[in-house]
């Protein structure tokens, strides 16, 4: 068999029992990538002579019998967002399309310290903001499956690259459901952390409350693997939570007894697709069948996730991206243009005796800031920071911004009740499969309606996984979602491995030929 | 509540965003999308509840008052659009 179809954990096998080195297995994921990516676009960038060195350098370790981290010699692609030294952290932004980080965020020290091969760098939706990768500056990425419609996002590119072999591990962030989204779409899974499990320190900030970075795979095994490496108090991020970290491999080998799963009542309401409903009431008999018990729970403000999460989350980004002013980094537009605007609209004014408006003209300092952010950001980004400076701005706020986070306390005692009801959510991810690209190009808020089943875990800070669970009869894939509480990540791999143990749907890949 | 072309030209400046006019008229329709829907909040009655803005509602978290290295100033001004041997360049402020 290829070593581009084998997981991350058979590859560490391959390793461990000398039948593989790193250097074999990164120059084959390096292959794959010059035969397929100019077709799906996942990642931004890679360079196959500093992933060979890094592979080389594990396999030398090997070798000489020193010790290895957990992730010795495995290549990962990395969400081009989250800082590393010296290399481009573009955010898939013009606005940074030069910008090279002068620092590790704590998960790229952690893989690091995990020996693992940084092998390139995913695409994404600018600044983390949008749900199909088609809002990244610079190119859409297409779902593996099907190359005409999209591979769902932010995550688009990460979960790409692990659908299409390119890598067998990525990482992935979610801040409204960014990593299960893209992974149901593109029939992997990934695993969004329990708010202040893994380290934010040198993730570039969208919504600061809401994000949180999270392994991308095709096993829960895989996933397991990588989280152990990531996840972990760090003193550097203020809202990493001082928890220990569990063995979650060692929590995937016991069977399944005594789980109650709750069934979430207002994710199977009009609006869900057929073909994905009935992949996900499948999968919730094979739990039964398993022995888990399965309830009815309500999650009663749900249907309001998403408009306090589109208020929450620009009102976030809005400050966050005030950082991007064209005078720290990034692009900066034309200044003698400006100059020259300035002067020019400032002699009209004079002339026409207009002396008061004239002095209340954008200072060229101002125009600098507004025509660099202007020309750096897309269309995705600036509706946001524009809808959360509305939100934020004077006489608003009260009703828009503070409105939003008294929903989103009841959204969090909504899944603290459920919680007490079962130990797990058990629902679909999305409402429909992998949409067509461009379909929703003019129309922002059915995009946003695409989140769904996913924002509510973000505003409550609970974990959430996604896993293959089925295929449409047009051969997309679907996804079921589980649900946890913020520091239950072992009993949601747990749950996950047990049905991943009883079907096969994590195993297809798809038919993307060489060439 | 209808969002007005003036009014999002405003937030544009409070953004710092220089919009096109075709930008604007985009923005206004869209955005007037956005707010009427997220607008459905109002449905609910949130009176005595207390906002929550962050997941754990953890407090502050201080280090140690000691002096530790930062980046070091050319790490940091390497990025700059415009810099010079120790500062951004940035245009004048005050006028000539």
């Amino acid at each position: 068999m290829s070593l581009i179809n084998l997981t991350a954990t058979e590859l560490l096998g391959q390793m461990q029992s000398g039948q593989a080195t790193s250097v074999d297995i990164t120059r084959a994921f390096i292959e794959r990538i010059k035969q397929v990516d100019g077709r799906v676009g996942a990642l931004l960038r890679y360079d196959a002579d500093s992933a060979l060195a890094q592979a080389e350098a594990v396999d030398r370790k090997r070798r000489a019998k020193q010790p290895l981290g957990p992730l010795a010699g495995l290549p990962i692609a990395v969400k081009d967002l989250i800082c590393s030294t010296g290399e481009l952290t573009t955010c898939a932004s013009k606005i940074l399309k030069d910008f090279r980080a002068p620092y590790d965020a704590t998960v790229i020290m952690r893989l690091k310290g995990a020996d693992a091969v940084l092998l390139g760098r995913t695409n994404l939706d600018e600044f983390a903001m949008g749900g199909s990768t088609e809002n990244s500056g610079f190119q859409p990425t297409r779902n593996p499956w099907d190359l005409s419609r999209s591979p769902g996002g932010s995550s688009g590119g990460s979960a790409a690259a692990v659908a299409a072999s390119l890598a067998p591990l990525s990482l992935g962030t979610d801040t409204g459901g960014s990593i299960r989204q893209p992974a149901a779409f593109c029939g992997i899974t990934g695993l969004k952390p329990g708010y202040g499990r893994v380290s934010r320190f040198g993730l570039v900030a969208f919504a600061s409350s809401l994000d949180q970075i999270g392994p991308m795979a095709w096993t829960v095994e895989d996933a397991a693997l990588l989280l152990g490496v990531i996840a972990g108090h760090d003193p550097r991020d203020s809202t990493s939570v001082n928890q220990p970290v569990p063995d979650y491999l060692a929590a995937l080998r016991r069977p399944l007894d005594g789980l109650t799963l709750g069934l979430v009542r207002e994710h199977f309401a009009a609006g869900l697709d057929g073909e994905i409903e009935s992949a996900v009431r499948e999968a919730i008999r094979l739990y039964e069948s398993l022995g888990a018990k399965v309830k009815e729970v309500s999650l009663p403000h749900s249907k309001y996730g998403v408009a306090a999460y589109y208020l929450v989350a620009p009102c976030e980004a809005s400050s966050n991206l005030a950082r991007y002013d064209g005078i720290h980094y990034g692009h900066r537009a034309d200044e003698k243009a400006i100059q020259a605007e300035f002067e020019a609209d400032r002699k009209q004014l004079v002339a026409a005796g207009k002396h008061e408006a004239a002095e209340r003209l954008d200072m060229p300092l101002v125009r600098l800031y507004r025509r660099s952010r202007e020309e750096g950001f897309g269309p995705e980004v600036k509706r946001r920071i524009m809808l959360g400076t509305y939100a934020l701005s004077a006489g608003y706020y009260d009703a828009y911004y503070l409105k939003a986070l008294k929903v989103r306390r009841l959204i969090q005692q909504d899944y603290l009740d459920a919680f007490k009801q079962c130990e797990l959510l058990i629902g679909p991810v999305t409402t429909t499969p992998a949409i067509k690209l461009g379909e929703n190009a003019n129309n922002p808020l059915a995009m946003y309606l695409l989140d769904l089943y996913t924002v509510t875990a973000n505003l409550a800070g609970v974990a959430g996984i996604s896993i293959p669970c089925g295929f449409t009869k047009a051969g997309l894939p679907i996804g079921l979602q589980l649900q946890g509480a913020a520091f239950a990540e072992d009993r949601l791999l747990h749950a996950a491995q047990q049905y991943q143990a009883k079907t096969d749907w994590h195993q297809k890949r798809p038919a993307l030929a060489s060439g | 509540m209808g969002l007005t072309r003036d009014q999002v030209n405003k937030v544009a400046l409070l953004a710092r965003l220089d919009l096109t006019e075709a930008e604007l008229a985009t923005m206004t329709t869209q955005l007037q999308a956005i707010v009427g829907y997220v607008e459905s909040l109002g449905e609910l009655n949130t009176d005595a509840i207390t906002p929550l803005s962050h997941p754990h509602e953890v407090s502050n978290v201080f280090r140690d008052d000691t002096v530790v290295p930062s980046l070091d100033r050319e790490a940091i001004l390497a990025n700059a659009p415009k810099r010079d041997a120790e500062c951004y360049l940035v245009p004048a402020v005050l006028g000539e």
